[in-house]
């Protein structure tokens, strides 16, 4: 009987040393330790053994059987990790074909930055202000210290529906239209985004083009938190290395103008193509509110102060993006679209 | 303007080389937009802004640089040798029309020889872009560059005794120097022999009484013309001349009479001559000495500086301001040569340029910062930005468009969308009227890229349309137009999604769920733009919210394109007031889902949402959702007939549910079928 376990237990072990799948062991395991397997029957045969002997060769039956059964689970569990081994080997793909091609979109690179400057802005209290593009001669003028023979209203330079009603040259309107509605609550702060149009159509201009105003009003408001105001968009949106200056410039409806220039973003003020080699880049037009402005505002120029300020969404981007063509942005080419 | 180093140093001293002085003045607010070196000499290119037209004369300029070296100016000394002979005896000045030319002085210089200008003069001429003519006309021109006062002269022997500013009459012809025959209104200002004009006031003189080889005597004007008529005029009569440039921006009334010495001296230098004795000056209302008051306070108040009431005077004083102090005040007197400086500001400006605004401490505005923030209407359009950007591009196209665009479009005669709000100026017509819907731009865009060989297209567009109003100004309203042609880019995996009518409709339903509003139906459209089988009104609880569809062939081809095109345009602003935000309608049931699908024969003429609707109502509480999988019409299927399978999921909140449940539930749906839709099932 012993022998017949010893040969058992030798030829499983064989038995599993040569299985190459799970179904072979399970064959196996089913074969020696199966209701019917070999193991089970030496263990009935014990009772035609004597006490003694019984004891003994029951003792060493569930010991085979027990080793077999570690066995068999080890060899299970090598067989697993080899077919692992293999499904894995096999699945390989060629990681470097591309993914399946998701539709992308994306937003046009002017929302982009519009999106930018609107947060710098918000983050500082500023909220957003709206008025409609086509406008009325008072507002986009008149209210704005323009009176009628300004050269800033020449046929020339306006897109005109009526005499009175015109596609609104600026987005400073809103400002007027602001300070009337919230007269004579304080602070204003507001930026204004929107497209604009200029009776303009060259490499340099486009008929359409998108601006940013802002305006602040409250008491004591000084030139200096203009500087410090601007100052701090530009760092936030050219980053904290470019340098600004600031210099006397004009604007109808702000006194003392002033015009912000950055540090060059292309050559760091060394002088290049795209800053004319002055090594600065005009950014932003800005002033403290003119009395007679804040006056068309329902404002009075003695008790209240402010400042106000107007860029080109376009230009803030040709820097930012590094485009070259003012005309990009209107052209609407799939190629341009997709870069951002 | 081209401004010579060389000859500004003749009015005023500095060691700045010119990159110095440029760098000088810009940060003054005199811009140089560069510095040109010309054999011994320096020009910088001024860039002035509107309201320094002063600073197009040469001694104004150095007034500025003056004003920063803390120097003064030399203006030339006159020194001119008069006849005899008074002026009155030769010429007689008369101004009809004082509003317009508030002075016009006038002197006479008899026997003069007309030859080419000394090398000096010429190069002067030269270096600031202006042509050399004759030795007279290169004076006048020569003092204009250097007072700002643009003069005019004559040929005294085809002009006549008398000088008469008047209006033009409506018709009156006049020729100019350039020899193109102008016809007048009676606008516009002209200069007179007392019948005839002889010249158009400040802007250019006639042909008949210019000066030429043969002159002899000349009539030299010196006037203050009215700024904006000269603009009004130059611009009707499309002539823009160095003079009109001066007037337009406001000459110095009282440097009038400087400016005609200065040329008549010169004239004698140069072309020798008699002078006659004495200045024809109408002047009917001199200047009224200006004054404004500069309170030292306001100046710190404004700036936010701490400059002292004496640093202040000595700018003012720098830039030869007369100033008298009254009670801690500043009282100015402005210069009649900075018409700019109006009121307390402009003086304000000036400190604050004089000191240097890089000297102005910058800060940020006290109090405590009010969180600043969006509408719910601006959070909204970003809000559907975000939406449509991962599937779409989005575009900005131009708010005008050719009216053209509506007959393409295949728009009735008397569509809404016609009644346009036009431009009455355009720079062409494809720019001519504001665009009343997006559909034309959107085509415009996917013709240009596809002629450009960029394929698979998908754009939109979020942007103000406009409508005439009765009154007051246009309408706007805000719209959102998309667009889709092609396929998905063509790839190894041969997954190819086509961007087709049921591509965008997902693209809008998930804007729609997104938006809480997907029970928008979807209504068969007779929009005459979009192809009458493949278009759908969208429309909630009865409101129209827009349009989808396929474009129409036609549409299409005359927009030149020659693929398939889906596109839709809704109103955001209707989208904004029916907008819900979504809520959890659905508890998650803890029992099992059960699926079951079926399929059933349909009359072609049944739609999808219509089965939808029978099969849903017909068991209203075990079906959790229902799904068309697939829809199948040929051989299979009789003529007139499609077959479309549901796949329906049944689920209790309560219990797992039976066989029973499920097979009752679905014999209902399909006798609901059966009976509402005649199906058969298959
Ligand atoms: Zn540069």
């Amino acid at each position: 009987m012993l022998n017949k376990l010893k040969e058992i237990a030798d030829n499983s072990e064989k038995w599993l040393s040569q299985a190459g799948s799970i179904e072979e062991i399970n064959e196996l395991r089913v074969k020696v330790l199966g209701r019917k397997g070999e193991i089970t029957q030496v263990l009935r045969g014990l009772k035609d053994l004597d006490a003694g002997e019984r004891a003994s060769v029951g003792k060493i039956a569930n010991q085979v059987k027990e080793k077999l059964e570690s066995m068999i689970s080890s060899r299970t569990e090598e067989i697993k990790g080899e077919e692992l081994q293999l499904r894995l080997s096999r699945e390989s793909v060629d990681i470097s074909l591309p993914g399946l091609p998701l539709q992308r979109g994306g937003k046009h690179p002017l929302t982009l930055i519009n999106e930018e400057i609107r947060e710098i802005f918000l983050s500082m209290g500023f909220s957003v202000a709206e008025g409609p593009e086509i406008e009325s001669d008072y507002y986009n003028f008149e209210a704005l210290n323009i009176p009628r023979d300004h050269p800033a209203r020449e046929m020339q330079d306006s897109f005109y529906i009526s005499e009175d009603i015109l596609l609104r040259t600026h987005t400073s309107p809103v400002q007027v239209r602001t300070m009337e509605k919230l007269a004579p609550q304080l602070p204003v702060k507001i930026i204004v985004p929107g497209r604009v149009y200029r009776r303009d159509d060259d490499a340099t201009h486009s008929p359409m083009f998108n601006q940013v105003e802002g305006l602040v009003i409250d008491k004591r408001i000084t030139f200096g938190h203009l500087k410090g105001t601007l100052m701090h968009f530009a760092h936030k949106i050219f980053g904290e290395d470019v340098k600004v200056r600031y210099r006397p410039s004009f604007f109808p409806f702000t006194e003392p103008s002033a015009e912000m220039d950055i540090s060059c973003v292309n050559c760091k003020g060394s002088g290049c193509r795209v800053c004319s080699h002055t090594g600065w880049l005009e950014i932003l037009g800005a002033g403290m509110v003119d009395p007679r402005v804040l006056q068309f505002g329902g404002y009075d120029g003695e008790q209240v102060t402010g400042f106000a300020f107007g860029m080109g969404v376009e230009r803030i981007a040709m820097l930012k993006y590094g485009i070259n063509d003012l005309r990009l942005f209107f052209d609407n080419d799939k190629r341009f679209l997709r870069q951002f | 303007m081209g401004v010579s180093i060389n000859w500004l140093k003749q009015y005023v001293d500095f060691d700045w080389k010119a990159e110095e002085l440029a760098h000088r003045l810009t940060m003054a607010g005199i811009a140089i937009e560069g510095v040109e070196r010309v054999d011994d000499d320096f020009i910088l290119d001024l860039d002035l802004t509107p309201n320094r037209g002063d600073c197009l004369g040469m001694i104004n300029l150095a007034r500025e640089v003056a004003a920063l070296t803390g120097s003064s100016i030399r203006l030339p000394e006159i020194v001119i040798k008069e006849s005899q002979e008074n002026i009155n005896q030769y010429i007689k000045v008369g101004i009809d029309d004082p509003d317009l030319c508030r002075r016009y002085a006038a002197r006479l210089i008899k026997n003069v020889k007309i030859q080419e200008s000394p090398a000096w003069l010429q190069k002067a001429l030269i270096h600031s872009g202006v042509r050399p003519i004759n030795n007279v006309v290169d004076v006048t021109n020569y003092v204009m560059l250097e007072c700002n006062q643009p003069l005019h002269a004559f040929d005294y022997n085809l002009l006549g005794n008398t000088i008469l500013v008047r209006r033009a009459r409506v018709g009156e012809k006049f020729t100019t120097l350039d020899e193109v025959e102008r016809t007048l209104d009676n606008d516009m200002l002209v200069i007179t022999d007392g019948s005839k004009p002889v010249a158009l006031a400040g802007i250019m003189g006639g042909l008949d009484s210019e000066i030429h080889d043969a002159t002899v005597d000349v009539l030299l004007e010196s006037a203050w013309f009215l700024g904006p008529n000269i603009r009004r005029t130059s611009r009707k009569v499309g002539l823009r001349s160095e003079s009109s440039i001066r007037f337009e921006k406001g000459t110095d009334i009282n440097g009038v009479i400087y400016a005609v010495n200065r040329a008549v001296m010169l004239i004698q230098d140069l072309a020798g001559g008699e002078v006659a004795r004495g200045i024809c000056d109408e002047y009917p209302v001199p200047r009224k000495e200006l004054q404004v008051t500069l309170r030292p306070e306001r100046v710190n108040y404004l700036l936010g500086t701490e400059l002292t009431p004496s640093l202040m005077r000595s700018y003012l004083e720098k830039l030869q301001f007369p100033v008298k102090e009254r009670k801690g005040d500043f009282i100015v007197n402005i210069p009649s040569y900075r018409p700019d400086i109006e009121i307390e500001v402009d003086l304000i400006e000036e400190v604050a340029r004089l000191h240097g605004y890089d000297q102005i401490e910058p800060g940020l505005p006290g109090g405590e910062i009010i969180p600043g923030g969006l509408t719910p209407f601006q959070k909204f359009r970003d809000e559907i930005k975000n939406i449509m950007s991962p599937y779409l591009n989005e575009v900005i196209n131009y708010s005008f468009i050719s009216e053209e665009n509506f007959q393409r479009l295949l728009l009735p005669q008397d569509s809404n969308l016609r009644n346009v709000v036009r431009i009455a100026n355009p720079l062409s017509e494809e720019q001519a009227v504001m665009r009343t819907l997006l559909l034309p731009g959107l085509l415009h865009n996917v013709s240009t890229n596809l002629a450009r060989k960029n394929e698979n297209l998908g754009f939109y567009e979020m942007g103000a349309v406009f409508y005439p109003a009765e009154s007051g100004l246009p309408l706007e309203k805000m719209r959102l137009g998309a667009i889709v042609c092609g396929h998905s880019d063509v790839n190894w995996t041969r997954h190819r999604v086509e961007m087709d009518f049921f591509y965008l409709k997902g693209i809008v339903e998930n804007l729609l769920w997104k938006l809480g509003l997907e029970e928008c139906e979807f209504i068969v459209a007779k929009d005459s733009s979009y192809h009458p089988g493949r278009s759908a009104v969208l429309k909630y609880y009865g409101d129209e919210l827009g349009v989808i569809g396929e474009v129409h062939p036609q549409v299409l081809q005359n927009y030149d394109i020659k693929q398939r095109c889906c596109a839709f345009e809704l109103d955001v602003e209707k989208l904004f007031a029916h907008k819900r935000t979504r809520s959890m309608v659905d508890r998650i049931a803890r029992y099992p889902a059960v699926e079951r699908d079926i399929a059933v024969v349909l009359a072609n003429e049944v739609t999808a949402a219509a089965a939808l609707k029978v099969i849903r109502d017909a068991e209203k509480e075990l079906l959790k959702d229902v799904v068309v999988f697939d829809l199948y019409a040929g051989e299979q299927v009789a003529s007139g007939y499609k077959s479309m399978a549901f796949r329906m999921t049944f689920q209790s909140m309560e219990r797992t549910l039976t066989e029973n449940d499920i097979n009752s539930s679905v014999n209902r749906i399909v006798e609901r079928l059966q009976k509402d839709l005649s199906a058969q099932l298959r």
